[in-house]
């Protein structure tokens, strides 16, 4: 454990508040409403083929994937079909939902419920990829991209390293952690499927250097399989960045514009693996996900639960005993890179690694002064660039010059304006200056 | 002494003389002509470099007027200058220019603080596009003005405010030169450039909301609901969307109040006035 890696530009060092990182999981059980939106993923929204009245199980197809990139959605819960409609989401734009009515548990055919772990391969090489696609799994880190695309690869490349992303380097989020500790042989095992479909033997699991015990057991289990591999990283944000990882791992950079795959590389998140274990082994489409809810402590009790899709943030939050009338701010996700939410009654997707919770005074952003051009944002960004640059060109509506200042490789880590001693709002200007270069294409 | 004299007059005299042959082979060879027309052009346009016309700047847009054809001369219209301007660079080159109705910037919201009250706390960047990438925007609306004002920093001419009592960007006709800067950089697509008719009048839905009526009414008080009453009044309204559509092309004179009386939450909006009549001081 001497050779902790990390990648070598920039970063910054938080604190990491993992308040739930060593509570089990809780089942959080089935809420009476329930409402599955077709778009979780990157990319086309899926095609709804069932009807208000319909009766659904657990794992029943509700919308198929459209043509491109796309990802099956299926029912979390068993139930009747009340309403297809048009919901608030987290960033308060509408979203087309699929409402049911829950009842008891049932399960779809062919489902296996069990928690035994099931160790050997049997199936052929389609029928895993056919599974995998069936499944709809999304990358669960936070992106939704669709995973089967992502492990098909292009003729003309060739894939040398699978890097399995266990780092969460997002503070308060535990959700990856508390898998890794309690489901390691079934990510193990999730990891060899995948390098069968990548066909090679060579998969690293990546884990931060704060989840001794995860390391601890997984560095165990890998023991017994051949071609599964631990790397302990160093506590640094963003090291949970796909091109951060890859950096640090492999010490391949992807250049930029160009995707992992170029470099030989295919980074999967710890939670993506379980839900491959998942959907080859057990049967199970993707429908539900290791959720953390935390926050201020003193209006949520932390914790981490398996929900099931399209469960409303609200409900999550009673489990957790969160005083509602404190809440100033509540995050679809982690401090850093999370979705500020506009309502609480959103629903949980397969992207969603956790709630937060804050009251106001860990909420309210502290008063902009003027740049006082000392360099401490080029100094941490994972990216190379020059926030202060990009922002005081947008200050003037000044476009010109954003491409060659390669604003379109920020990764929105906010590590800028973390850091920013004036509390310029960075992060903003760096998604203005993607937008706009992005506008002038 | 004389003999040094007159070497020197001759070597130095020799190398000038070779140099301004040289130079003046070169600068033949390698001349770019200017043609004289472009520089005309150039010289009657108004500088302000805006973009509008869709070039680059002024001297481009001189530059395809000078190497324009009788039929697609006719396509380039320098907006800040407008037909005077056009007038003149059709003298120029022997045209015929022919005259343009009369233009100005309208925004196609009427969500005004106290139609659509502000119910998120944003406390990203006070800044429209970034307000519309991050989250649904202070009023809800998801296609209403963010009231931000990026249209106000990107106008040249100043013709662009935010009311203090609405927050919405008004329009000032008389300096508004219809080279479209807000258009483009208004994130929701709120501004339309819209010929003012021959009495100085306009009639246009100011409304983008495309939700279902009862839920961009419960957004906006001003929203348009889709009821479909104006299309009853003018044929030539469609309805899609659940958004109504004004064409430009209807008299406002004959519809206008019309329009405006029947809507029933005011998403139209009908001018008498667009242009202020100037005084003579």
């Amino acid at each position: 454990m001497c050779n902790k890696k990390t990648f070598s530009l920039g970063g910054i060092h938080l604190n990491k508040h993992k308040i739930s990182a060593l509570s089990p999981i809780q089942e959080a059980g089935v809420p009476p409403l329930v409402y599955i939106p077709v778009k979780q993923h990157i990319g086309a929204p899926a095609q709804i083929i069932v009807k208000v009245g319909d009766k659904v199980k657990i794992g029943t197809l509700l919308a198929k994937a459209n043509e491109g990139i796309s990802a099956n959605v299926h029912s979390s819960v068993a139930g009747e079909i009340k309403k297809i409609e048009e919901i608030e989401a987290e960033n308060g734009y509408s979203e087309q939902v699929i409402t049911i009515q829950t009842s008891a548990d049932e399960y779809e055919e062919g489902i296996d419920n069990s928690e035994e772990i099931n160790n050997d391969i049997p199936q052929s090489l389609e029928e895993i990829k056919e599974l995998i696609k069936s499944a709809g799994i999304v990358g669960m880190g936070g992106a939704g991209f669709p995973t089967p695309i992502k492990t098909s690869i292009p003729e003309n490349k060739s894939v040398q390293y699978l890097i399995i992303n266990g780092i969460e380097c997002e503070p308060y989020l535990t959700a990856d952690g508390a898998l890794m500790l309690e489901k390691p042989e079934q990510i193990v095992i999730g990891a060899k499927i995948l390098n069968k479909v990548l066909g090679i033997q060579n998969a690293i699991i990546a884990i931060d250097e704060n989840k001794p015990q995860a390391i601890e057991k997984i560095t165990k289990i890998t023991k017994r399989y051949i071609g599964v591999n631990v790397a302990v990283c160093k506590s640094k944000y963003p090291q949970g960045g796909e091109k951060q990882l890859i950096t640090a791992i492999t010490g391949r950079e992807v250049p930029s514009g160009r995707l992992p795959i170029d470099v030989g590389c295919v980074v999967q998140n710890v939670a993506t693996v379980f839900a491959v274990y998942e959907a080859v082994m057990k049967h199970k489409p993707l429908y539900e996900r290791i959720v953390t809810v935390s926050g201020d402590t003193s209006i949520t009790t932390a914790g981490n639960y398996r929900t099931r899709i399209g469960t409303p943030a609200e409900y999550l939050l009673d489990l957790a005993q969160t005083d509602k009338s404190k809440i100033s701010k509540l995050l679809f996700g982690g401090p850093m890179m999370g979705t500020a939410a506009t309502n609480l009654h959103s629903p949980i997707n397969k992207k969603t690694g956790g709630l937060l919770v804050l009251q106001a005074q860990e909420a309210t952003k502290p008063d902009e002064s003027c740049c006082i051009r000392c360099g401490k944002c080029a100094e941490v960004c994972p990216v190379g660039l020059m926030p202060f640059a990009i922002a005081s060109n947008l200050r003037r509506n000044n476009t010109a010059p954003l491409k060659a200042l390669h604003v379109a490789d920020c990764i929105e880590c906010g590590s800028c304006a973390y850091t920013c001693p004036a509390k310029v709002p960075l992060l903003d200007y760096c998604k203005l200056g993607k937008y706009e270069v992005h506008k002038q294409k | 002494m004389s003999d040094i004299f007159w070497l020197n007059i001759l070597i130095i005299g020799g190398i000038a003389l070779c140099s301004a042959i040289l130079l003046h082979i070169t600068a033949k060879k390698f001349s770019i002509p200017t043609d004289v027309k472009e520089d005309q052009i150039d010289a009657v346009l108004p500088q302000a470099n805006c973009g509008g016309c869709g070039f680059a700047g002024c001297r481009d847009f001189a530059r395809a007027c000078a190497h324009s054809t009788p039929t697609n001369f006719s396509t380039l219209y320098c907006p800040v200058g407008k037909s005077d301007v056009m007038q003149k660079v059709s003298r120029i080159l022997g045209y015929n220019a022919q005259a343009r109705k009369e233009t100005c910037a309208v925004l196609h919201c009427n969500g005004s603080c106290q139609a659509a009250p502000q119910k998120i706390n944003y406390e990203g960047l006070k800044n429209c596009r970034v307000a519309h990438l991050t989250t649904v925007g202070e009023s809800e609306c998801p296609d209403g003005c963010l009231r931000f004002g990026d249209c106000v920093s990107v106008c040249q001419f100043g013709a662009l405010s935010i009311d203090k009592d609405t927050g919405l960007p008004v329009v000032d006709a008389n300096k508004c030169t219809s080279c479209g800067a807000c258009v483009n950089i208004c994130p929701r697509h709120l501004f339309e450039i819209r010929p003012i008719s021959e009495n100085n009048q306009q009639v246009y839905v100011a409304c983008q909301n495309k939700q279902k009526g009862a839920v961009a009414r419960k957004n906006c008080k001003n929203a348009c609901i889709a009821c479909k009453k104006c299309a009853l009044i003018c044929p030539e309204i469609t309805i899609e969307n659940n958004l109504s559509d004004i064409p430009s092309s209807i008299s406002p004179q004959e519809f206008g109040q019309k329009l405006k009386e029947t809507c029933p939450t005011g998403a139209i909006i009908y001018q008498t006035q667009v242009k202020r009549e100037k005084k003579n001081v």
